[in-house]
């Protein structure tokens, strides 16, 4: 008996040996960096090799609230990433609509044909968004060509390289990116709901707009605040990219998001360790934030998504 | 009498009716008009490069090319073969697309089905270990520089080890292999089989269709990738085409010299096939989207899935 229990407690281990290769590579690329928040505790500068003498405390958790200039400069960065954040929080009730508007094409054949066409910007890459913004906007492209010939400008409107309204056409360019997958989701949830209940609908002469308002609608709003709450776990999250290859000199001021501020402080000035206090904090309050939403979800719905 | 009010009242029924359907058709045609504006926002953009790609270069300089190609020529495209480091980083992203690909479908194919191993030593634990960093995220210079001290930075390695463990597509392929009916395994294992060759033998061929979900997600996100090549890489032997296009991008009118073929025989023909850094813009755009559009279409269903199965478990 006991040799049967040593053989199946080897037999466990053996499996747990088949995985530990991945394991490590688990801990080496998402857990050790970890291990990187220590520098916002020491002088780092890269040149330098790391020491333990350069061993600073809370000296530069400080140094981001001492300075007026550079606390305004961090209350702006704050402003542009909670301006985008709730831009596309108070829109995210845009790709339901869209879902629910879709389904009330008959034409199946049409339907696909939008599905797939405005999924389709969803899968390239910011740099390709970039490069489409630029060869529509640029001084000669084709937005100023065509504004030209209808006579309504005379000289070409540099349209990326405003600081007005940046906020605005950042949010744009996501949802051009975004609405038609997110709003893959909802196409699925409402191929869900019970046919039936359409069908007492229309018997009791229901008009669409009706059936829409009574059935459809709140027959997503599951869906719709699970997602809701994930997008306020993110809250802090705006990623880098899309910011990164938008910024230029003149709408700097605007685009600055957290994450974009965070990459700009290290590698455009040498900051390490300010940049990693920075994104330690904020890292941080993403994990309660998310940890809030979850709560939210779990009281609310009974039912957490993590 | 009687007869006059039920046909009254019929005729309301049907007054009431017309109006609705009047109502639901005005719905529909709005839809019409809405969506089809939205299918030409997705669409014209790509449209518009890809027609000022095969034009005249010197009308789509000026931006006179808007609806339709005027003066075709393949020029454009023969030239890039010219462009500096273009080829170069089409290997790299071609390579680091299949392999990256290639080594997350295996890992999450194989952990996706040894997280069902129920006997495993602590399994739970690992399991919870590898999702948790779906939430954990040390931040970008804290990341950087653990590559740095791995020295992953100029190297191409760098671009496929730390996409190897995802613990998105490892939910996927769990799921998946939670869906198949234990008896499978069970019979494999009263004929003698371990647990690698149950994943071989029986395993791989059931699993297929979501291991090419989980492909089909891979390769797009290592196709797309640009922030690991900005951070980790100086070495322009290493950069990917979205990092050279990038480039193009930002770079002064003047790189229209690279691509230029001084072996044009007239001068009309010279002016309108001669690069001109709109012209080179645009076609090192249509050939880091063309592989995206062209799978894309074909592979609609496998990313419908993968999200699919990812919400409900997410």
């Amino acid at each position: 008996m006991k040799v049967l229990d040593n053989k199946k407690k080897i037999e466990s281990f053996k499996l747990f040996l088949y995985i530990l290769p991945f394991l490590i590579l688990v801990g080496m690329f998402a857990y050790y960096p970890l291990y990187g928040w220590v520098y916002a505790f020491f002088d780092y500068r890269p040149p330098k090799p790391f020491s333990l003498d350069d061993f600073v405390g809370l000296k530069w958790f400080k140094y981001i609230v001492d300075n007026p200039i550079r606390v305004n400069q961090i209350v702006t960065v704050m402003k542009n990433t909670f301006a985008m954040s709730a831009l596309t929080l108070g829109t995210s009730w845009l790709p339901m609509l869209f879902a629910v508007f879709l389904n009330e094409i008959k034409c199946v054949r049409f339907r696909k044909f939008i599905q797939t066409v405005t999924t389709l910007p969803n899968f390239i890459s910011w740099v390709l968004v970039y490069s489409i913004a630029y060869c529509i906007f640029n001084s000669t492209g084709m937005m100023n060509s065509f504004l030209q010939s209808l006579g309504l400008i005379t000289e070409p409107i540099l349209f990326l390289q405003q600081s007005d309204h940046v906020w605005l056409t950042q949010w744009l360019w996501l949802t051009w990116k975004n609405l038609g997958w997110a709003a893959i989701m909802y196409i699925a949830a409402i191929s869900s709901i019970d046919e039936e209940m359409y069908e007492a609908a229309r018997v009791d002469g229901a008009t669409r707009m009706q059936i829409i308002r009574n059935i459809t609608i709140p027959s997503l709003m599951p869906t719709f605040f699970v997602l809701l709450m994930i997008n306020i776990g993110n809250f802090l999250n705006n990623g880098m990219e899309q910011f990164y290859v938008f910024q230029n000199a003149f709408n700097k001021e605007a685009i600055q998001v957290l994450d974009l501020y965070v990459y700009n402080l290290a590698m455009g000035s040498g900051s390490y360790s300010v940049s990693v206090a920075l994104s330690m904090l904020k890292s941080i309050v993403s994990v309660i934030l998310l940890f809030f939403a979850n709560k939210m979800s779990k009281s609310i719905r009974g039912e957490s998504f993590i | 009498m009687n007869e006059v009010k039920v046909i009254s009242k019929s005729n309301k029924i049907r007054k009431k009716k017309m109006k609705q359907s009047i109502g639901d058709s005005m719905v529909e045609i709005i839809c019409y008009i809405i969506f089809t504006i939205c299918a030409i926002l997705c669409i014209y953009p790509f449209y518009y490069i890809f027609i000022n790609t095969i034009s005249a270069n010197d009308l789509s300089a000026r931006g006179a090319i808007i609806f339709w190609p005027k003066g075709l020529h393949l020029q454009n495209y023969i030239s890039a073969l010219n462009i500096d480091g273009l080829f170069q980083a089409t290997k790299i992203s071609v390579f680091r697309t299949l392999l990256g690909a290639g080594c997350t479908v295996g890992a999450s194919a194989y952990l996706g089905f040894m997280f069902t191993q129920e006997n495993m030593w602590h399994r739970k634990l690992w399991y919870r270990l590898v999702v948790a960093t779906m939430y954990i995220n040390a931040g970008i210079i804290p990341w950087y520089l653990t590559m740095k001290n791995l020295h992953l930075t100029n190297n191409f390695w760098g671009y496929v080890l730390p996409a190897i463990v995802s613990p998105f597509y490892i939910i996927l392929t769990k799921t998946f292999v939670e869906g198949i009916p234990k008896e499978l395994q069970e019979a494999a294992q009263i004929d003698g089989a371990g647990v690698m060759k149950i994943f071989y033998k029986v395993m791989l061929p059931i699993i297929k269709p979501i291991m090419a979900t989980v492909a089909i997600f891979s390769a797009v996100a290592q196709w797309n990738a640009f922030q690991d090549t900005l951070l980790l890489v100086t070495d322009t032997k290493l950069y990917s085409l979205q990092f050279v296009l990038y480039q193009y991008l930002n770079q002064a009118s003047s790189l229209s010299s690279l691509a230029n073929n001084s072996s044009t025989s007239s001068l009309a023909a010279a002016v309108a096939t001669t690069q001109t850094a709109t012209s080179v813009r645009m076609t090192i755009t249509i050939i880091v989207v063309l592989p995206i559009l062209l799978i894309y279409p074909i592979f609609q269903r496998y990313f419908v899935k993968g999200i699919m199965i990812g919400a409900v478990k997410g």
